[in-house]
């Protein structure tokens, strides 16, 4: 499964999505590719599963067949992990 | 700059403490002060800071009272760095749940290697609740030097 954890410019605040989504993921026993993208990339990418984004971004996103989940607080695991679990599991 | 340890992202002239903004554009300005003193920055990329915002949205608040400003990679980026800016009076992003803002970090990345590790450090720190909130009753830089190196 790839994931593209998603925000303006690429460089942070996808970067701490991926770093918190990895964490979670393996606490949850899912095995996926995490990658941090910017908004351009991720919607001209075609093989992910699932685009992960901070609330107010979503509506930049063309998924096409990607589920698209908007994170409130990147920090709080539980909200992560429940999201993710619900659209994966 | 070394990777390595998150004190070295900041330093005494990019940390701003108690300070006071009356919108969320101050309060990213001040974050890109931080980083232009620190030589870090040029003044643009501080406006390029707030044009993220103006188009894409509050989306840099990502946790309670907290923001990442940040930009792309530019030639207005002189080193990768943060800078640190605490508010004594929060302001609001118009971020909804997150609302309002009180802690901003500033980040400039050259390239989207470099900084990686000293954001990894940082969010380890931002999964603790309480740190957010002992970044708003620092007072000097060395105490936060004490809270990075805990």
């Amino acid at each position: 499964m790839k994931i593209l954890a998603v925000c303006g410019e690429g460089i942070g605040t996808s970067v701490l999505l991926k770093m918190n989504a990895d964490r979670v993921l393996k606490r949850l026993g899912i095995e996926a590719l995490v990658e941090a993208t910017d908004i351009e990339t991720a919607n001209a990418t075609r093989d992910a599963q699932i685009f992960l984004t901070t609330a107010g971004l979503q509506d930049k996103l063309v998924g096409g067949a990607a589920e698209i989940i908007a994170i409130d607080k990147v920090f709080d695991l539980e909200e992560l992990s429940d999201k993710l679990a619900a659209a994966i599991l | 700059m070394p990777n390595g340890n998150l004190a070295n992202a900041f330093s005494a002239e990019s940390v701003l403490l108690q300070r006071t903004a009356t919108s969320w554009r101050e309060a990213i300005s001040l974050a890109g002060s931080g980083l232009v003193a620190a030589g870090v920055a040029t003044d643009a990329y501080t406006q390029a800071m707030i044009d993220v915002v103006e188009t894409n949205g509050p989306y840099i608040v990502i946790a309670p009272g907290f923001a990442l400003a940040h930009a792309r990679p530019s030639v207005e980026v002189l080193r990768w760095g943060m800078s640190l800016v605490t508010l004594v009076e929060p302001v609001r992003f118009g971020a909804g749940a997150n609302d309002p803002v009180s802690v901003v970090v500033g980040l400039a990345a050259v390239d989207k290697q470099q900084h990686i590790e000293a954001l990894q450090l940082l969010a380890e720190k931002l999964v603790e609740p309480e740190f957010v909130n002992s970044l708003l009753k620092l007072s000097n830089f060395e105490r936060f030097e004490d809270i990075l190196a805990n």
